[in-house]
C-alpha cells in the first residue's frame, strides 16, 4: 500500500513541476528568462563535468575546451553553412566526444592534480588557439561570430505574455536539459556507473575485477567532453555570440565550483551547482560593487565548510534523517563518505 | 646569431621569473602534497605590501624583508584558519578553496590598490651589477636572489632539525606524529614557506612587469610548467624548469610557431611531460604499493 | 456619502485631463519620468582590462555632480553601472539586464570593443541608444546599419591615418616595425596604417608581431623587432604593455621613431612606470588635455576639472587620463540630454545626439565635437604630441576632419 500511494505521490508532484516548469517563463521578465536558459545551459556542462570529476574521479580544469569547441562547431554550422540550431547538437556531441576521447589518453597516466594541471593549461590554451589566423575564415577571429536568435515558429500568448525567442528557447533547452539529464541517469545507475564509482574509488581492484580501465576512463572523458559541448552548442544559440574572450580559463573553473557546489557524483546537484554559478556572482556584486568577487570567494570557502558535499550531500543527509530512524541516518552518511572519498585515490 | 643569442637570453630572463613561481609551487607541494592555485594572486598581493611600504618611505630592504616576514606570518595564517577546517577534506574540496582564495586576493588587491599599474623598484638599478647587452643589472640580480632562497631552503630542509620534521610531516604523516612531530603545524609552515617564497618571487617580477592585480595571471601557467618539468618535488628541478621553459617559449615563438600561439606551447610542454616523463626531468619516481 | 464619492470622480476627471494635457507636452520612454533619466553603463571592473573601470568611476562622480547642481532640465541622473569583466559574454547578460529589467533610457560609455561587439545587434534591435561607447573601432560609425550605435573618440584607423601621414612627410623610406594586441583594436589599428600607407605598405613595414593580454611580457617580441633592423616603431598596445615596450627598447638600445597609440600615452598609467626619461621623443595623438601638462595649469577648464577631481574623486588619480576621459564624455552626454529637453525619447536621444557641435573643456583647442545625421563620428581630430621627459608636448597642428 505504501509503494502505491508513494508512487500517486511522486506522479503528482512530478505533474506539478511540469506545469510550473511551463508556465515560469510566462511569469517572469525575457531577461529571467535568459538567465534560465543559462542556468539549464550550465546544469549540462556541470552535469557532464560531474560524470567526469564526481564519478569516475578525473579532475578536469579544462570543461571550458569542451565548451568552447562545441559553441564554436554550432555557431560556424549556424554561420556558414546555414544548419538550423536544432541540428547543430549532434555535431557538437560528436565532435567532442572524439576530442574527449583523445584527450582521454595523456589523462591515463595523470591523476589528482597533475590531470587538473594539464587540463588547466588546456583551458588557458584555448582562447588564444580560437584566434588564430589561420582559422580566421572560419571562426571570425577575434570578432567572434554574431549569431541570429532563432524566433518562435509560431505565435501563443500565455498568461498575457508572448512566445519570444527567449522564451521559446527556453522550453526548447528544456526538453533538450531533461533528454541529457535521463541519457546521465540510465548510463550512471547501471553497470556503466557502477565501474565509473569503482575506477574511482578503487583503481586497482576494479581492473583486477575485469574492468577495462584505460577504455573506460576514455570514454567517460570523451561522453563528459559531448555533454558539456552539447551545453556549448546551446549557448550559441541561446547568447547569440561566440567570441574567444567568452571562454576563458576561468569558465573551467567555474564548472568545476558548479560540481562541487551541487555535489560531487550527484546528477540533480548539478541543477543547484547550476543555480550556483549563475547567480551568485550577480548576487556578490549587488553586495558590494568594489570588489563582488571576494564576496563570491568568500561564499566559496564558506560552502567548502558547511556543506562538503555539496547542496545534494546536504539534501540527502537532511532526507535521510526526515525519513527517520538511525539506520537510515547511518546509510545516508555511508553514501555522502563514499562521495567524498579522497578522489584520485592512490596515485602512481 | 645576434638576435638568437638576444631571444635565449631574453628566455633566461623570462625563465628566472618562471623559476621563482615555481619554486613556491614546489614548496607548497613539498609540505601539503597540494597545488596552490592561489600561489600568483597570494605573491601579488604581497608584492603590493612591498610597494606600499615603499612608498611610504621604508627603504627597499626594509621593506623587502618585512613583507617576507608578513607573508610568511600572512601564509601560516591561511593554512591554519582557512585550511585546517579542509585538511582531511577530498582534494576537490581543498580545490575550490584554492580557487575561493585566488579570487578574494585578486579582488582585495584591486580593491586596496586600484587596478593602475604601478612601476615597482628594483634593488639593482642599471649600473649597479653587470650591465650587458643581453641582461639587465635587474635580471642578473634577481636571478642571484633567487639562487640565494633556493641555497637557504636546501640547507634548511637538510641541515635543520625543523627542516626534517617538515620532510618527514609531508611524506609520512601518521609516522611522523608518532614520533612527536606536530604534522599540522608543520603543515602551517609549509604554507608560510611557500608564501614568503611567492613575495620573494612576485618582488622579483614586478620591477620587469610592473605590478597590478593581475600581474600573475599570464605567468602562473609557466610556473607551473616550470615546475612539473623539473619534478613537482624538486626545488632545483623547478628552477632549471623555468629556464627551460622560458628559452624554449621565446625560440618555439620567435622562430618556430610565431607569438599567436605561445600558450600552446605551454600546453603542449605542460602534457608532454606528463605524459612521457611524469616525474619531470629531475624528479624522484614515486611508487605507490598496492 | 454620495456627495463624496462625487467629489472624489470629479476631482480624478480633472487630474487626469491636467496630467492628460501636461503628458501631452513632455514624452517620455522607460527609464525617464519628471524626476529622472536612468542611465545605463557597462565597464570592466574585474578582469585584465579593470584599469579602465576608473572611467565608468569618474562618469559616475560627474553625475553626482551634475546632480548636486539640480540636475538636467530638474531631473536627477541615476548612472547605473555594471561589471562585465572585459567577457563578452557576461556583457551580454548585463546589457540584457540594464535594458529589460532595469530599463534604463540609454546606455552611456560602454567600454571595449569585444564588449560592444556582442551587445552591437541587441541594442539595435531593441532600439536602445548604444552612445558614445568607449572603445575607437571604427565600426562604430556606421548610422544606415546601425542607427543606434554612435562611437566618442577619434576612431583608431583615423589615428594610424595620422601617424602614416606623419611619417610619409617625415621619414618616407623608412623600415617600420609593428607591434599589436591580437584583437580587435590591435587590428583595427594596423588595418588603418596599412591602407593609410598604400602600396608603400608592402616595402615599408618589414615586421609585424602579436602579443595576447594574458602573456605576461612582451621583451620576446620587442627582441625581435629591434632585430628586424627596423628604425621606425609603431606601438599598437595597452597601457601595461605599451609600459614594458618602452622599457624594453630602452634597455635594449633600441632609439627607432616610436609611434604610440593613444590608448596608452597617460602619464600616470604609461609614461611615469615606463620611466620618463624611456619616452623621451615618442609621439602619440591627442585629442584630451593631459592634467600634468603645466601649459594648462593655469586655466579655467584645468582648475574646473581638478576641483571637481578633489570634490568628488578625491582619491582618483591626477594624472590617469582615464579620469579626464570620463569627465569629458560625461559632459557629452549632459550636453545631448540637455539638447533633449523635455522629450525624452530614445529616439530623440539619438537625433539630438548625431546634432552636436560644442566645445568641451578638457578637449585640446581646435578639437571639438561634432555630428550629424550621417556622420557618427564625436571627435576626429588629434594632435601630435611628443614626450620630452616631463610631459606631451603638443605640436600645434590638428589633423583630422
Amino acid at each position: 500500500m505504501n509503494e502505491n500511494t508513494n508512487n500517486k505521490w511522486v506522479w503528482i508532484g512530478a505533474a506539478v513541476l511540469l506545469v510550473a516548469l511551463c508556465v515560469l517563463p510566462f511569469l517572469v521578465k525575457n531577461f529571467r528568462v535568459f538567465q534560465f536558459n543559462m542556468v539549464m545551459i550550465y546544469a549540462i556542462a556541470v552535469l557532464g563535468l560531474n560524470i567526469l570529476t564526481g564519478f569516475n574521479g578525473q579532475i578536469s580544469l579544462g570543461h571550458g575546451a569542451f565548451y568552447a569547441i562545441g559553441a564554436y562547431v554550432a555557431a560556424i554550422l549556424m554561420d556558414k553553412a546555414g544548419v538550423p540550431y536544432w541540428a547543430t547538437l549532434p555535431f557538437s556531441a560528436v565532435i567532442c566526444f572524439v576530442v574527449g576521447y583523445l584527450m582521454g589518453f595523456p589523462a591515463l597516466r595523470l591523476g589528482g592534480h597533475y590531470l587538473a594541471l594539464a587540463t588547466f593549461a588546456l583551458a588557458l590554451a584555448i582562447p588564444q588557439m580560437l584566434k588564430y589566423k589561420g582559422i580566421e575564415e572560419w571562426t571570425g577571429g577575434v570578432q567572434g561570430i554574431v549569431l541570429n536568435k532563432p524566433e518562435a515558429p509560431f505565435e501563443l500568448s500565455v498568461l498575457g505574455q508572448p512566445l519570444s525567442a527567449d522564451r521559446w528557447l527556453y522550453f526548447y533547452i528544456l526538453l533538450v536539459t531533461a533528454i541529457m539529464f535521463l541519457i546521465a541517469w540510465r548510463l550512471l545507475r547501471g553497470r556503466v556507473g557502477r565501474a565509473l564509482v569503482a575506477i574511482r574509488d578503487h583503481p586497482i581492484a576494479a581492473s583486477a575485477m575485469g574492468v577495462n580501465l584505460p577504455v573506460y576512463k576514455s570514454l567517460t572523458f570523451g561522453v563528459s567532453a559531448a555533454f558539456t559541448g552539447v551545453a556549448g552548442a546551446l549557448s550559441a544559440t541561446a547568447v547569440a555570440f561566440v567570441s574567444p574572450d567568452s571562454f576563458t580559463s576561468f569558465l573551467s573553473i567555474t564548472f568545476l565550483v558548479g560540481v562541487v557546489v551541487g555535489g560531487l557524483a550527484s546528477i540533480p546537484g548539478a541543477i543547484a551547482g547550476a543555480i550556483f554559478i549563475q547567480f551568485v556572482p550577480n548576487i556578490a556584486d549587488e553586495i558590494s560593487k568594489s570588489a563582488p568577487w571576494a564576496i563570491y570567494g568568500i561564499f566559496l570557502i564558506l560552502l567548502m565548510y558547511l556543506m562538503p558535499t555539496g547542496v545534494a550531500g546536504m539534501i540527502s543527509k537532511i532526507y535521510s534523517r526526515l525519513r527517520g530512524g538511525p539506520a537510515a541516518a547511518s546509510a545516508g552518511r555511508s553514501v555522502a563518505s563514499a562521495v567524498s572519498q579522497p578522489v584520485g585515490g592512490s596515485q602512481s | 646569431m645576434e638576435a638568437l643569442l638576444h631571444q635565449i637570453f631574453a628566455g633566461i630572463a623570462n625563465g628566472g621569473i618562471y623559476a621563482s613561481v615555481g619554486l613556491a609551487l614546489v614548496m607548497i607541494h613539498q609540505a601539503t602534497h597540494h597545488i596552490n592555485f592561489a600561489q600568483g594572486e597570494m605573491a601579488t598581493f604581497s608584492t603590493f605590501i612591498a610597494w606600499w611600504l615603499i612608498q611610504n618611505g621604508w627603504p627597499y630592504w626594509g621593506a623587502f624583508f618585512f613583507t617576507v616576514a608578513i607573508s610568511f606570518a600572512l601564509g601560516l595564517l591561511i593554512q591554519r584558519t582557512v585550511l585546517k577546517p579542509v585538511e582531511k577534506a577530498p582534494v576537490l574540496t581543498n580545490v575550490i578553496v584554492f580557487v575561493g582564495l585566488l579570487v578574494i586576493f585578486n579582488a582585495l588587491a584591486g580593491w586596496i590598490f586600484d587596478h593602475t599599474i604601478k612601476s615597482f623598484p628594483t634593488p639593482f638599478p642599471k649600473g649597479s651589477l653587470i650591465d650587458t647587452q643581453f641582461f639587465s643589472s635587474h635580471e642578473i640580480g634577481s636571478i642571484m636572489v633567487m639562487l640565494c632562497v633556493l641555497g637557504a631552503l636546501y640547507a634548511f630542509f637538510r641541515f635543520t632539525p625543523l627542516g626534517l620534521a617538515m620532510r618527514a610531516a609531508a611524506q609520512n604523516p601518521e609516522s611522523a606524529r608518532l614520533v612527536g612531530v606536530r604534522v599540522s603545524w608543520m603543515l602551517g609552515m609549509g604554507w608560510g614557506l611557500a608564501a614568503a617564497i611567492g613575495a620573494v618571487a612576485g618582488m622579483m617580477i614586478a620591477p620587469i612587469v610592473f605590478l597590478d592585480p593581475n600581474m600573475m595571471g599570464g605567468i602562473l601557467l609557466y610556473g607551473f610548467a616550470a615546475a612539473l618539468l623539473g619534478g613537482i618535488d624538486n626545488p632545483w628541478g623547478a628552477v632549471i624548469g623555468g629556464f627551460i621553459v622560458g628559452i624554449l617559449e621565446n625560440l618555439l615563438g620567435a622562430y618556430v610557431i610565431g607569438t599567436e600561439l605561445k600558450l600552446t606551447v605551454a600546453l603542449i610542454l605542460i602534457v608532454g611531460t606528463l605524459t612521457l616523463k611524469p616525474d619531470g626531468l629531475f624528479g624522484k619516481a614515486v611508487v605507490t604499493r598496492v | 456619502m454620495k456627495r463624496k464619492f462625487l467629489a472624489l470622480m470629479v476631482a480624478g476627471l480633472s487630474a487626469t485631463l491636467v496630467s492628460g494635457v501636461a503628458v501631452a507636452q513632455k514624452k517620455y520612454d522607460t527609464g525617464a519620468t519628471d524626476k529622472e533619466i536612468k542611465l545605463g553603463n557597462i565597464m570592466p571592473y574585474s578582469g585584465p582590462a579593470s584599469a579602465y573601470g576608473a572611467i565608468g568611476k569618474s562618469m559616475e562622480a560627474y553625475f553626482k555632480k551634475i546632480n548636486a547642481e539640480g540636475g538636467i532640465n530638474g531631473r536627477q541622473i541615476k548612472f547605473i553601472s555594471v561589471d562585465d569583466g572585459y567577457n563578452p559574454a557576461r556583457t551580454v547578460e548585463m546589457a540584457r539586464k540594464l535594458v529589460e529589467e532595469e530599463e534604463v533610457l540609454a546606455t552611456v560609455g560602454v567600454l571595449g570593443t569585444p564588449p560592444n561587439s556582442a551587445i552591437h545587434k541587441y541594442m539595435n534591435q531593441k532600439k536602445m541608444p548604444q552612445l558614445f561607447v568607449a572603445t575607437g573601432a571604427t565600426k562604430w560609425g556606421d548610422p544606415k546599419q546601425y542607427p543606434w550605435t554612435m562611437g566618442w573618440q577619434p576612431n583608431y584607423q583615423g589615428e594610424s591615418k595620422i601617424f602614416a601621414q606623419h611619417l610619409l612627410e617625415t621619414k618616407p623610406n623608412a623600415k617600420v616595425a609593428i607591434l599589436y594586441q591580437n584583437d580587435d583594436y590591435g587590428k583595427d589599428y594596423l588595418k588603418g596604417f596599412l591602407d593609410a600607407l598604400g602600396d608603400k605598405a608592402k616595402t615599408m613595414v618589414i615586421k609585424q608581431l602579436t602579443y595576447e593580454v594574458t602573456d605576461p611580457t612582451i621583451d620576446s617580441q620587442m627582441v625581435e623587432l629591434k632585430g628586424s633592423g627596423a628604425d621606425v616603431f609603431f606601438n599598437i598596445t595597452t597601457p601595461k604593455f605599451a609600459a614594458q615596450a618602452i622599457k624594453k627598447a630602452a634597455e635594449i638600445g633600441w632609439k627607432p621613431q616610436h609611434y604610440l597609440n593613444s590608448v596608452s600615452n597617460s602619464v600616470g598609467a604609461v609614461m611615469l612606470p615606463a620611466g620618463p626619461e624611456n619616452g623621451v621623443g615618442i609621439l602619440s595623438a591627442f585629442y584630451l588635455k593631459d592634467a600634468t601638462d603645466p601649459k594648462w595649469h593655469n586655466g579655467a577648464e584645468y582648475k574646473d576639472w581638478a576641483a571637481f577631481m578633489a570634490k568628488y574623486m578625491p582619491n582618483g588619480d591626477l594624472k590617469d587620463l582615464n579620469n579626464v576621459f570620463g569627465y569629458t564624455m560625461a559632459q557629452g552626454v549632459v550636453q545631448v540630454l540637455k539638447q533633449c529637453g523635455d522629450n525624452l525619447t530614445r529616439e530623440n536621444i539619438m537625433k539630438q545626439a548625431a546634432n552636436l557641435d560644442i566645445n568641451l573643456p578638457m578637449l585640446l583647442p581646435g578639437v571639438n565635437v561634432k555630428t550629424s545625421a550621417d556622420d557618427f563620428y564625436p571627435i576626429e581630430r588629434e594632435q601630435i604630441g611628443i614626450w620630452d621627459g616631463k610631459t606631451w608636448v603638443m605640436q600645434g597642428k590638428t589633423f583630422g576632419r
